[in-house]
């Protein structure tokens, strides 16, 4: 039972992560319609440059900070310069361009910081607490706390704000909102921004267990991927809530059968992907598309 | 400048694909066997193009996932070539349910990776294409990412992390041509064989079916056409183009192992078909060419330091990849077809 509980804790740390992207990737989906492949990438590229800050004296709260003021202002200028002028264009189209920056970014971070393996400091102590006889690693609660906290701040932000209010407006109809004045193109441009922030978090936090690599994030972004369908794709809490059951059920899965084991974690994924698809095409708590003729 | 009429510009046509067919059957007289070799690659990423063509210029859909069904297709014939006896002797013990012969003709098992690739790809296509939108990207972007692992673990039938090493390429038939001129013709004679049935596809009601999906979907719903089975068609049929891309591929290379089909080769095909053109057949080539020699030119990059060179290509994929959605959307092709406006344009008539 204790190793069951310990289970579910490391798989609540990895779970956080996921939901962090997950949440990325909803939060451009709900105001652009697009998937952004990138995400993961952008991600990468905030992660080293926090690595690069520490290795030049900064210590890691600091940096942390410093880095999450970067990823939003490279997420801003990334909208502006390179997705607004496909804005309008087919769905596909975008979706080629965030491909299209996915490969430039990966190779970019290759090329900056060369493509060997670097260790990343993590803020929080290697130890772990005894809690009524479950060992849970300091790490992991850590993990989950700083993703939690980004998240329920961003939550605040969206609902006690006035931009807050004006970017779920622009989600729902940037017509009508364009009519009151809300300046449109800049909340989309926020929106990327916020989106970098939540990857650099999640970059950052899962850096220290799967090393600095320019490709770190492929598979969490599938990770992400799949929580944002279980949860549904137009819906952030289902992103959160998606994240947190993925990383459980994977970690139980992998840990209990045999046949998943550690190799068969990621097509699990894909599978858990599939069959959403095929049962609850709008996730758990996604809405079903209906359009008007 | 006054436009061509209409047959002119059908026979000019005609003559520029005779032109290039004679090219590609003349070339192996005046090339070295190591620039074969690559003409070869150059074959087999045209098959794959003209699949994922099918797929992103007529039906719409992103597929990130093309090298991963390349890797389906490797697998079955090299599976089908060593047989059960070969399997065994490298020490596999593939399960008694799967039906393996005793060995096959490698070119013999084109036709069957073409089948069973195009098989799993319907499959996966009917849930993956449930959401609108990107959501076969996803899925099968995720199954890019997840095929090395899943090869790994099944390593009775695929061999593992170590691969499959098939026999070395020989003519066979009794033909007298060497090995490489023999699989030069054998992937280019794939490739038009595959180019025919593309063009034959994409101009029959099927090819209006999969324009009228990608050029509005209610519409196409509206007048009949059901958008679920028609995209898991295109879905099916690109699949089973990579199936034969990748059987190739293994024949040629002799070897394959879980990592001959990463994540990079899905999406740098999906790269190359965009610049090739989408909606084009013949752009493809463009493509094709652009896969096989950048990265290989690439390698020593003007302006700037070798430490650049390994990651040159990919920063040049990706920002020509964005340049040509911001400028010319429809690729290598459309330009061409813009070069040529002036002659193919219709002649204005008084009403208009």
């Amino acid at each position: 039972m204790t190793e069951f509980l310990q289970q579910i804790v490391s798989g609540l740390a990895s779970g956080a992560i996921y939901a962090s992207l997950a949440l990325a990737l909803v939060l451009i989906y709900r105001s652009t319609d697009v998937i952004n492949f990138a995400q993961g990438e952008m991600a990468t590229f905030t992660t080293y440059t926090a690595w690069s800050l520490m290795h030049h004296g900064l210590s890691y709260w600091p940096a942390f900070v410093l880095t999450l003021a970067i990823a939003f202002s490279g997420g801003v200028a990334v909208e502006r310069v390179i997705i607004r002028p496909v804005e309008r264009r087919p769905e596909i189209v975008i979706v080629i361009v965030t491909i299209g920056l996915l490969i430039a970014i990966n190779a970019i971070t290759g090329w900056i910081w060369g493509a060997d393996v670097k260790a990343f400091d993590s803020p929080f102590p290697n130890d772990t607490w005894d809690v009524h006889g479950v060992t849970v690693s300091i790490q992991d609660v850590g993990t989950f706390g700083v993703c939690m906290l980004t998240v329920l701040l961003l939550w605040g932000f969206f609902r006690f704000t006035t931009v807050g209010l004006a970017m779920r407006a622009v989600a729902i109809n940037p017509n009508a909102s364009r009519l009151l004045a809300v300046r449109v193109g800049w909340m989309l441009a926020l929106g990327w921004g916020l989106a970098a922030v939540l990857g650099a978090v999640a970059g950052m936090m899962a850096a220290p267990t799967v090393f600095l690599d320019p490709s770190m994030m492929l598979v969490i972004l599938i990770y992400a991927f799949a929580a944002a369908v279980l949860g549904g794709i137009d819906s952030p809490i289902g992103a959160v809530v998606g994240g947190l059951a993925l990383g459980v059920v994977i970690n139980l899965l992998s840990r209990y059968v045999n046949f998943v084991g550690t190799e068969l974690r990621l097509p699990t994924a894909l599978a858990i992907l599939l069959i959403v698809l095929i049962i609850r095409p709008q996730g758990l708590f996604g809405h079903k598309a209906v359009r008007r003729v | 400048m006054i436009p061509l009429p209409r047959p002119l510009y059908t026979a000019l046509k005609l003559a520029a694909l005779a032109a290039v067919v004679v090219v590609l059957a003349l070339l192996p007289r005046f090339t070295s066997e190591f620039r074969i070799g690559q003409f070869t690659f150059v074959g087999i990423y045209f098959i794959a193009l003209l699949g994922l063509n099918i797929l992103t210029g007529y039906s719409g859909q992103i597929s990130l996932g093309h090298g991963a069904f390349m890797g389906i297709g490797a697998y079955v014939t090299a599976v089908l070539t060593l047989g059960r006896k070969g399997l065994v002797l490298f020490g596999h013990h593939p399960p008694h349910w799967i039906p393996l012969g005793d060995g096959m003709r490698p070119t013999l098992t084109i036709p069957i990776a073409f089948v069973v690739t195009g098989i799993v790809g319907f499959l996966f296509g009917m849930p993956a294409l449930r959401l609108a939108g990107v959501s076969l990207a996803l899925a099968t972007f995720a199954m890019a990412v997840s095929l090395p692992t899943v090869a790994k673990r099944f390593e009775d039938v695929t061999g593992g992390g170590g691969g499959l090493s098939l026999p070395l390429p020989a003519t066979p038939f009794g033909l007298h041509v060497s090995t490489p001129h023999w699989l030069y013709y054998e992937a280019w004679g794939c490739a038009a064989i595959l180019f025919v049935v593309a063009w034959l596809l994409v101009r029959a009601r099927v090819g209006r079916a999969w324009r009228a999906i990608r050029d509005g979907e209610l519409a196409a719903t509206a007048s009949g056409v059901s958008p679920a089975l028609y995209k898991t068609l295109a879905f099916g049929v690109s699949s089973a183009f990579a199936g034969v891309a990748g059987g190739l591929l293994a024949i040629q290379v002799a070897y394959v192992n879980p990592d001959t089909f990463p994540l990079s080769l899905s999406i740098l095909l999906l790269a190359s078909v965009v610049v090739g053109g989408l909606g084009s057949l013949s752009g493809v080539i463009v493509g094709a060419l652009m896969l096989e020699f950048l990265p290989i030119y690439a390698q020593h990059p003007p302006f700037v330091g070798q430490s650049f060179s390994k990651q040159a290509p990919g920063v040049a994929f990706g920002v020509v990849l964005i340049l040509i959605m911001f400028a010319v959307p429809a690729g290598a092709a459309g330009l061409l077809r813009r070069f040529f406006r002036p002659l193919t344009k219709p002649v204005p008539t008084v009403s208009d």
